[in-house]
C-alpha cells in the first residue's frame, strides 16, 4: 500500500505493523505526533496494546523497562531534552539488555531554545549500550523501525535499538511511502519470544541486582560481544527485509557512487540526500566524489568504513553535532576507524546545520570542490570548517 | 482482627542469612510482606537498603522475582509490569514496589504521583526509616524535626513530609499507614490491598537501629512507642473513608497517649534535643492529631 506519511506517522505505522504490546510515552516537540498517532491506533482498537501516559520521559523509559522485563514488545519515542532527561534509564535499558525500540526525533538542546534538527542529543547517548540508526528518508524510517524489533529481539543481540530521524526535515515532511502488508510483517517479525530472564512468579529471579567488581566487567564484556554480533545481524536483517520488500539500505553503511570515487563525503541523516545530489552535479562537471552515509552509529561500522575510505584521497566528514572542545563526533569516530590504514586520506571536519540551519546542495558542492582544489593545488586544507557560520 | 501470626505460612520467601544490619526493619518488613502476599508477587526495588540486603549477584535472599531499578523510577517500572500482566491476562500476580523514604517522598515522588494519578494496579510500600540510610544516614524529606543525621549535624530544622495524606489527595482506592512493630495490622492491610484494583499505598514506619542510634534489639519496642505516643498514627483511607486502626483508635483522648519524650529519649539521634525541642515535637504531634480527628469526623474525605 502506498500512502503519504510524515516521518512521525511512518514511525507510528511501523510500531503498529510491529504489533507493539506496551507503549509508554511523554510528548515533546517534534516527536509528539508519533505518540498521538499511537494513542489513536490503540484507542481506536486498531492496535491491541497498553498505552501508559506517563508524567515524564524518565518514567516513560522506566515503565518500558518494567514492561519489557515482564515480556512485552515495547516502544517509545522522544527527542532532545526528553532524551537527556531519560538518560539514566537509557543506560539502564542498555545494561539490562532489554529489546526495547525507541524513535528519536533528533533535535537541538537548549539554551537557546531550538526545536530544529541536530544530532547531538542522540549522539550523547552513544555509550548507553543501544544500537543506533540514522535514517535518510521517511521510507527508511518506517522500514528501520520494523527491522529494529527483529534486531533487538534476536538471540544473538538482545539489545535496545534507537532509530533516529531528523526533526521536521523528516518528522513533519509528508512523502509517499510503501507500507508493507501486515501478513508480510508478521512473517518477518514473529511475536517476541519469551526470554530466559522474564519476570515470572513461577521461575523467580532477580533482575539487575548488585554485582561486585569481580563480576561487573563480564557484563560489559558480554554487552560488547553482543554489539559485535549485531553488525552481522543488522546486515542479515536488512537483506531479509530486502527480499520481502525490495528495499535494502546497505546494512551498516549506505555507499553512494563510491565504486570509482576518489573523494568521500561521510554523513548521517537526512542531509545525505542533498550530499548525493551535489555528488551527481559534480560528476556532471567531471569530478568523482561519492557519499558514505553512516546508517548505524552503534555498533560503529569501523571495518566497513576503513575499507571504503582506503580508496579516497580526501574525506569531508559532515557533523550535524558538536562535542565542544573536540569538534564533530562523527569526525572523531571516522579518524579512529581509519587510523590503521597504510595510506590515510586527508580528512576535513565540517560542522554544519546545527540547530536546524539548512545545509544546501550548494554547500556540499563547495565543500567538495574546495577539497579537490586543496589536493590538486597542494594548498593546506583546514582540518575543521564551520559551514555558513556568521562572524567566523 | 481474626488474623494470627501462627496462621501465617511457615514457608519463608525472604531468606535468613542476608546482609542486613541486626534489627533491620526492612528485612523484617519484607519477610512479613512476602508471607502476607505469597509467592505470586513481583517486587520492584529502587536504590535503597533493600538493594543491598537482597544479596549480590549471582546470589539472592529472595524466593520471589525482583526487578531492581534506578532511584526515581520504581513506580513507573511497576506500572510497566502491571500493564504487561494485565495485557497478558495474568491478573492474579501482585506487583509491589518496596522503596525507602528517599525513593518515595523525595526523588521518587514524581513517578509515584504519576502512577497514582493513572491508578496503576500496584501496591506501593514505603518502608520509612526516616533518612537516607543506605548512603549512610543523610536527612530526607521524611526525617523528623530535630533528628541528627550526617547532613543535619545539629538536628533537622523542618518537620516530616506527610506522604500518606499526599497520596490520599490523589484519591486512590487505598492508603494506609503501618508499622513493622504491628505485623498483624501490616499483613491485614497488605491482604486487603491485594484484593483492591488500582493504586494502593502503604506507608510503613520502620525504626532503624543503625540510623536512629538505638540497640538492635529495640526495633519493635521503638516502633510500638512511636504509635503509643501518637507520633506515628495507624490509619487507613479506603475509597476515601478515613478510619483509625488499633491501637491508634484508642488514643483519641490525648491523655491516653504516652508523652512523646518517652519515644525521643530512647534514640541517640535525638540525644542533643533540649526540653524546648522536645516540647516542639510534642506540640507538633498534638497538632497532627487535631488534623486527623477532623478527618475522622468528616469520615469520607474523598
Amino acid at each position: 500500500m502506498r500512502i503519504v506519511l510524515t516521518g512521525n506517522h511512518a514511525v507510528a505505522y511501523a510500531a503498529l505493523l510491529s504489533r507493539v504490546e506496551v507503549v509508554a510515552a511523554y510528548p515533546i516537540t517534534p516527536q509528539t505526533q508519533i505518540v498521538e498517532k499511537l494513542a489513536e491506533f490503540i484507542e481506536g482498537g486498531r492496535l491491541k496494546a497498553r498505552y501508559i501516559r506517563v508524567e515524564s520521559e524518565h518514567s516513560a523509559m522506566a515503565a518500558i523497562i518494567g514492561a519489557s522485563a515482564a515480556g512485552a514488545r515495547t516502544f517509545t519515542a522522544t527527542a532532545s531534552h526528553g532524551l537527556t532527561y531519560m538518560n539514566e534509564m537509557v543506560f539502564w535499558a542498555g545494561n539490562a539488555r532489554l529489546p526495547i525500540v525507541m524513535a528519536i526525533v533528533c533535535r537541538a538542546l537548549a539554551p537557546p531554545w531550538n526545536i530544529w534538527t541536530e544530532h547531538t542529543d542522540i549522539l550523547a547517548q552513544r555509550d548507553t549500550g543501544w544500537i543506533q540508526f540514522f535514517c535518510e528518508d521517511n521510507q527508511e524510517v518506517l522500514d528501520t523501525v520494523i527491522q529494529a524489533f527483529r534486531i533487538a529481539e534476536d538471540d544473538r543481540v538482545l539489545l535496545p535499538v534507537m532509530v533516529g530521524l531528523d526533526a521536521f526535515i523528516l518528522s513533519h515532511t509528508a512523502t509517499p511511502i510503501d507500507v508493507p502488508d501486515q501478513e508480510d510483517v508478521d512473517r518477518f517479525l514473529p511475536p517476541r519470544k519469551p526470554l530466559p530472564f522474564i519476570l515470572d512468579v513461577n521461575n523467580p529471579l532477580t533482575h539487575s541486582n548488585m554485582t561486585y567488581p569481580d563480576q561487573t566487567m563480564e557484563f560489559r564484556y558480554r554487552l560488547q560481544k553482543a554489539m559485535e554480533r549485531a553488525r552481522r545481524v543488522i546486515v542479515e536483517v536488512d537483506e531479509e527485509y530486502g527480499r520481502l520488500t525490495g528495499r535494502r539500505y546497505g546494512g551498516l553503511l549506505d555507499c553512494y557512487k563510491c565504486e570509482d570515487a576518489d573523494l568521500g563525503v561521510i554523513i548521517m541523516g537526512s542531509s545525505a540526500g542533498d550530499a548525493k545530489e551535489a555528488v551527481d552535479k559534480l560528476r556532471d562537471e567531471g569530478y568523482k566524489p561519492g557519499v558514505v552515509r553512516i546508517r548505524v552509529f552503534r555498533p560503529f561500522p569501523k571495518e566497513e568504513l576503513k575499507e571504503i575510505c582506503g580508496k579516497f584521497k580526501a574525506i569531508a566528514v559532515i557533523d550535524r553535532d558538536l562535542s565542544p572542545g573536540l569538534g564533530g563526533i562523527l569526525h572523531a569516530e571516522t579518524l579512529a576507524s581509519i587510523y590503521d590504514l597504510r595510506s590515510r586520506p586527508v580528512v576535513q571536519n565540517c560542522i554544519a546545520g546545527l540547530g536546524g540551519r539548512d545545509i544546501r546542495v550548494e554547500d556540499f558542492k563547495l565543500i567538495i570542490k574546495e577539497l579537490y582544489r586543496g589536493i590538486e593545488e597542494n594548498i593546506e586544507i583546514p582540518p575543521i570548517r564551520w559551514i555558513g557560520v556568521k562572524g567566523e | 482482627m481474626s488474623l494470627k501470626i501462627k496462621d501465617l505460612p511457615t514457608e519463608e520467601y525472604w531468606l535468613p542469612g542476608n546482609p542486613s544490619c541486626h534489627g533491620c526493619p526492612a528485612s523484617l518488613g519484607l519477610r512479613l510482606l512476602t508471607k502476607a502476599l505469597g509467592p505470586k508477587t513481583i517486587v520492584v526495588i529502587p536504590a535503597c537498603c533493600s538493594t543491598i540486603i537482597q544479596g549480590a549477584y549471582p546470589k539472592t535472599s529472595a524466593k520471589f522475582p525482583i526487578l531492581n531499578i534506578a532511584f526515581a523510577a520504581s513506580a513507573a517500572a511497576a506500572s510497566g509490569i502491571a500493564e504487561t500482566l494485565e495485557f497478558k491476562c495474568k491478573e492474579d500476580v501482585n506487583v509491589v514496589v518496596w522503596a525507602g523514604d528517599g525513593g518515595t517522598v523525595d526523588i521518587g515522588l514524581q513517578a509515584l504521583s504519576g502512577a497514582a494519578e493513572r491508578n496503576e494496579n500496584i501496591i506501593y510500600v514505603c518502608y520509612d526509616n526516616e533518612a537516607y540510610m543506605n548512603t549512610g544516614i543523610q536527612r530526607s524529606g521524611s526525617t523528623p524535626y530535630g533528628a541528627w543525621t550526617t547532613t543535619t549535624v545539629t538536628g533537622k530544622k523542618e518537620h516530616k513530609k506527610n506522604l500518606p495524606l499526599i497520596m490520599a489527595a490523589h484519591r486512590i482506592p487505598y492508603v494506609a499507614t503501618a508499622s513493622v512493630a504491628y505485623p498483624i495490622d501490616f499483613i491485614a492491610k497488605l491482604r486487603k490491598a491485594s484484593k483492591i484494583y488500582g493504586m494502593k499505598y502503604i506507608h510503613l514506619h520502620s525504626p532503624c537501629p543503625t540510623g536512629w542510634r538505638f540497640p538492635s534489639s529495640k526495633t519493635v519496642e521503638i516502633g510500638r512507642l512511636a504509635v503509643l505516643t501518637g507520633t506515628w498514627i495507624l490509619y487507613e483511607v479506603e475509597n476515601g473513608v478515613f478510619k483509625l486502626n488499633p491501637p491508634s483508635n484508642t488514643l483519641i483522648d490525648k491523655n491516653r497517649r504516652k508523652p512523646v519524650k518517652n519515644y525521643i529519649k530512647m534514640q541517640g539521634r535525638f540525644s542533643h534535643l533540649t526540653d524546648e525541642d522536645i516540647d516542639e515535637l510534642q506540640i507538633y504531634v498534638d497538632e497532627q492529631w487535631e488534623i486527623y480527628l477532623k478527618l475522622l469526623s468528616v469520615g469520607k474525605i474523598y
